[in-house]
Order: C-alpha cells, then sequence, then structure tokens
C-alpha cells in the first residue's frame, strides 16, 4: 500500500505574477517540508500532458538528485486523480520510492485563459484527449463549457433536471468556500436567487455561476509506501485504491459520440474499478470529492457513481445530502467551483486534510474518502 | 471575420473536403460495412483499412442541443444554436441549427442539412435547419 504523506500549495489567485515553473517550485518545496523530506528522498515525479512545467527544469529549480521515474497523466482534468494510480503503481512496481504528483496552471492570467474562445487547437492537442474538439469548433464551440453543455442539455431533459436543481449543489459548494480562507468564495455568500440571476454563458445548462473559477495556482502531493509513511510526521493517508476507466469514443468534456449522453458512463466503469474488489463499498465513503468543472457534472458524477439513482441526484441534493450533516459531504473546500481550479489537484489536498482531521469544514470521524474526476479516481483512507 | 476553418489533416481531409463542395459523406468500413465518424484510418469493429466514402442523406434528429451565450467570437451571432444531429445512417455530428429561434429548438425535431461558407478560402461547412414541414416545430 502507498500513502500520501505530504501536501503544499500556494495561493489561488486570479493574477499569480510569476510562472507556472515557480509555482510548481513553491508547492513542492511547501509538500516536502511538511513531511520532513528532502529533494534527495524524491525519485518520481508525475504531472498531466496538459501541465506546462518542463521536467528538466523542475529538476534544476528545486535541486532534485536524481529521478528513476516520471509519468504523465492524459485528458486533462478527467484524468487529474490518475496521478494518483500513476504514483502508486510505481512504488508498488519498485520504480520509485517518494513520488511528487503536481499541477500548475495559470488558468486566469495565462496566455489562454481556460474559459477563453480558443480558435487554433492542435489536432493532437497534447494528449488533452480533446482532438475531436476539431470537430465543434467550426460551429463556435470553442470553450470547455460549451463542450460540457451538450451533454448536460441531453441529461436535464432525460431526467427533468432544471437548472435551479443544478443550482442547489452549487450552493452547497459555495457555503463550504464561504468559510475556507484558502477559497475564492471565502466570504462571498451566494443564494439560490443569486444562481439563477448569473448570466447565461450556455443556456439552458450553465449560468455564470456554475462555471469553477479559473485560477492561477499549484498543488504538490508527496506519496511514498505505507511502510515509509508510519516514520514520516503527518498521519499517513493510505490510497486505498486508485483507477482509471476510459472507453470507446469517451473524450474528455465532450464525449458527443458516446451512445447515451445522459450518463456518465466513464465514472460508471470507474465505480466498478474502485469499487468491486477493492474490499471498499459506497458505505463506507464519508466524504466525497468529485471533479466540478461545471456543476452538472456535479450531478452526473453522483448518479454515474452510484450514490443515487440515475436521475436522483436533484433530490439527494436537495434533501441536503452534500452538507457536513448529509449522507456524503461533497467537495468541502468549496470544490473547483468555489475554491479555485487547480484542474482538480486541489481536491486532493481537501480529501488529505479531512483525513488528518485539519479541514475548514471538517467530517467528524472522516476515515474514507472518495476522490474521483470522470474518468479517474481514487478511495484514501486512515483506516488499514 | 469569418468562422474558424476546420482543421484538416490526411485522416480527416475525407470529411472536410466533400463539405467543401457541398456534400456530407462519412466513411463506411468496405469490409464489415460500419459507419464511423469521425474519420480514422481503421474500422474499430474489424481492423479493416478498407474504407469507402458514402454520401449521407443529410437528415436526421437533433440529439441535444445548448445556446451559447459566453464568451462570444466576431465570427459568429449570439445567442448560438449549437446541435448534436443523430443522421438516419446512424452517425452523430456536432453542427449549428439555424433558420429556426432558440425559443424553437427541441430535442427530438427532425433536420436537414445544408452548407455555409468558412475561413479564408470559401470552403463551406455542414450545419443544419428545421426539415421542411418542421419549420419551428419539432417531436
Amino acid at each position: 500500500m502507498t500513502a500520501i504523506v505530504g501536501i503544499g500549495a500556494t495561493e489561488f489567485s486570479r493574477q499569480a505574477g510569476r510562472t507556472e515553473l515557480q509555482l510548481a517550485c513553491e508547492s513542492i518545496t511547501a509538500a516536502l517540508a511538511e513531511c520532513g523530506l528532502t529533494t534527495a528522498d524524491v525519485n518520481g515525479l508525475v504531472s498531466y500532458t496538459v501541465d506546462p512545467v518542463e521536467e528538466t527544469e523542475l529538476v534544476r529549480s528545486v535541486g532534485f538528485q536524481e529521478i528513476n521515474w516520471s509519468s504523465r497523466v492524459p485528458y486533462g482534468g478527467g484524468g487529474s486523480m490518475g496521478v494518483l494510480s500513476h504514483a502508486a503503481g510505481a512504488i508498488k512496481s519498485g520504480i520509485a520510492d517518494v513520488v511528487v504528483a503536481y499541477r500548475a496552471i495559470r488558468a486566469r492570467s495565462g496566455a489562454t485563459r481556460f474559459g477563453g474562445a480558443k480558435t487554433s487547437p492542435s489536432p493532437t492537442s497534447n494528449h488533452a484527449g480533446t482532438t475531436a474538439m476539431q470537430w465543434a469548433m467550426p460551429f463556435g464551440v470553442l470553450t470547455p463549457a460549451s463542450w460540457m453543455g451538450l451533454n448536460s442539455v441531453r441529461y436535464m431533459h432525460e431526467y427533468g433536471v432544471t437548472s435551479e436543481d443544478i443550482g442547489r449543489a452549487v450552493v452547497q459548494v459555495r457555503k463550504y468556500a464561504e468559510v475556507n480562507p484558502a477559497a475564492w468564495g471565502y466570504q462571498r455568500p451566494m443564494s439560490l436567487e443569486d444562481h439563477q440571476n448569473s448570466r447565461w454563458i450556455v443556456e439552458p445548462c450553465i449560468h455564470l455561476y456554475d462555471c469553477c473559477q479559473e485560477t492561477d495556482g499549484s498543488v504538490a502531493l508527496v506519496i511514498t509506501s505505507a511502510e515509509r509513511a508510519r516514520d514520516l510526521p503527518q498521519r499517513p493517508v493510505h490510497v486505498g485504491a486508485a483507477a482509471a476507466a476510459g472507453l470507446f469514443e469517451q473524450e474528455i468534456a465532450s464525449d458527443f459520440y458516446r451512445p447515451d449522453l445522459s450518463i456518465m458512463d466513464g465514472s460508471v466503469a470507474l465505480a466498478a474499478r474502485l469499487f468491486e474488489g477493492s474490499g471498499y463499498s459506497r458505505d463506507d465513503i464519508d466524504a466525497a470529492m468529485i471533479y466540478d468543472a461545471f456543476s452538472p457534472i456535479l450531478l452526473m458524477q453522483l448518479e454515474a457513481l452510484g450514490f443515487c439513482g440515475l436521475g436522483e441526484a436533484k433530490d439527494f441534493i436537495a434533501d441536503g445530502n452534500l452538507a457536513l450533516d448529509g449522507a456524503l459531504p461533497t467537495n468541502t473546500n468549496g470544490g473547483l467551483i468555489g475554491e479555485g481550479y487547480i484542474h482538480g489537484l486541489n481536491l486532493v489536498s481537501e480529501a488529505v486534510r479531512q483525513l488528518r482531521g485539519t479541514a475548514v469544514n471538517q467530517v467528524a470521524g472522516a476515515e474514507t474518502i472518495l476522490c474521483t474526476a470522470s474518468r479517474t479516481g481514487a478511495i484514501l483512507t486512515t483506516d488499514v | 471575420m469569418t468562422r474558424p476553418a476546420p482543421i484538416v489533416t490526411d485522416d480527416t481531409a475525407v470529411f472536410w473536403d466533400a463539405a467543401a463542395a457541398g456534400r456530407l459523406v462519412a466513411q463506411r468500413c468496405a469490409d464489415c460495412g460500419r459507419f464511423r465518424h469521425p474519420p480514422r484510418p481503421m474500422c474499430p469493429e474489424c481492423h479493416s483499412l478498407a474504407v469507402e466514402v458514402v454520401d449521407l442523406s443529410g437528415r436526421g434528429t437533433v440529439y441535444s442541443y445548448e445556446i451559447l451565450h459566453h464568451p462570444q467570437h466576431p465570427a459568429f451571432e449570439y445567442p448560438l444554436l449549437v446541435v448534436l444531429v443523430d443522421l438516419d445512417e446512424g452517425i452523430r455530428l456536432v453542427s449549428n441549427l439555424t433558420d429556426c429561434a432558440t425559443d424553437d429548438v427541441r430535442i427530438g425535431m427532425p433536420v436537414e442539412v445544408h452548407f455555409v461558407p468558412v475561413g479564408e478560402d470559401a470552403t463551406t461547412i455542414p450545419v443544419f435547419r428545421p426539415a421542411a414541414g418542421n419549420a419551428g416545430g419539432g417531436a
């Protein structure tokens, strides 16, 4: 078994004023410092294929002495939790002993704003999983919101889901963000009425407040064997299970060509990999961190992961189940919508804080947490 | 300003070259007969590399839609109506719906293809409008 032993982050902002390389250096050294390891201990690196930081520059800047393994996970944010399965696999195989997983991003101030209209995509898309966007862009489908909107509208149509139903999930994650000093949404209350009155980005599924916060910042995780974790200062957070599931014709954000777009069937397959045979069941999950780049996919993932039936997420949410006293406290940092968008990795650091008992919105007695991003995910636990 | 032109590669030219000539086509496996879109070099069903390029009916129904408000690209008029069209041949396309008020679009409505100009070199791409006899209506 492997464990997350250190987490680090920069501040989350709209204008970092420094490069992604520097942001990565800062989050990585913070993560190493809190777990008492040094650059001499680290011999593995993993990030996203879309991360702009060059490994060579990172090694040169942070001062790593010898890297024996490195990897990058494809599929953008949908692959974000894949850094955990990559790292765990490398450590279990013996190829690496201590792995740093990181993501550095200037989604707001960088050369290309994430939500800006992109009109010159590469046909290969740097393995972001968006090659099929070239089939959408001539028709004005230029942004992540517009890629996800087509799935979201079919979902709403199939199950009679309204924008207000979706807004109730946003209200909950924004409540969490409101008291999280690291969050964009800190001390920014938002009501369902505010949500409904925010302007349309994609009608009838995505208002402005359904969108995650384009953010500048970096998050880093330090992962090693459970055995080594026992000697380190932080309470170990074990990777109980980690998996990925990419399906035929699946893309990120857009799955235009899957037969039934009202269900995130990549997440159905992911849940099967995570729960079947791992020894964990949905009843073991004390809280969830679910990739919420746009709020409709939060509902769709709750259903696909099996926490409620198809079409029932709206009722599950309206019944208060995402709150601290609900059945499945979810995105307790405020999520990507309320805290910020470090492309999913800040959801993992929140899960770690929950399992250490140090979260701002602490789930009492949390022992086991599910982290998922569409097609990748992990079960993190203190209970081994 | 014109729409962003399609990205044409050796693997995708079959679709865009036909569209530039006002034809809607798809690849069909010459061995097992499976249609496929977007274009690709191999049949994912039988691994055949033999392929036919088939003219499509241009008729289908709206599988999903969205109305784009923001951000706005100067080549398009907003609100912009985007549709996923399930063609009668079993292929799904991302496209636009024209000649239809945004309030009138419905999932399941029958649509038919027509072509609009894009890019600098006067190529054309396929978009859709409500099928004749169904203007503004739908299932």
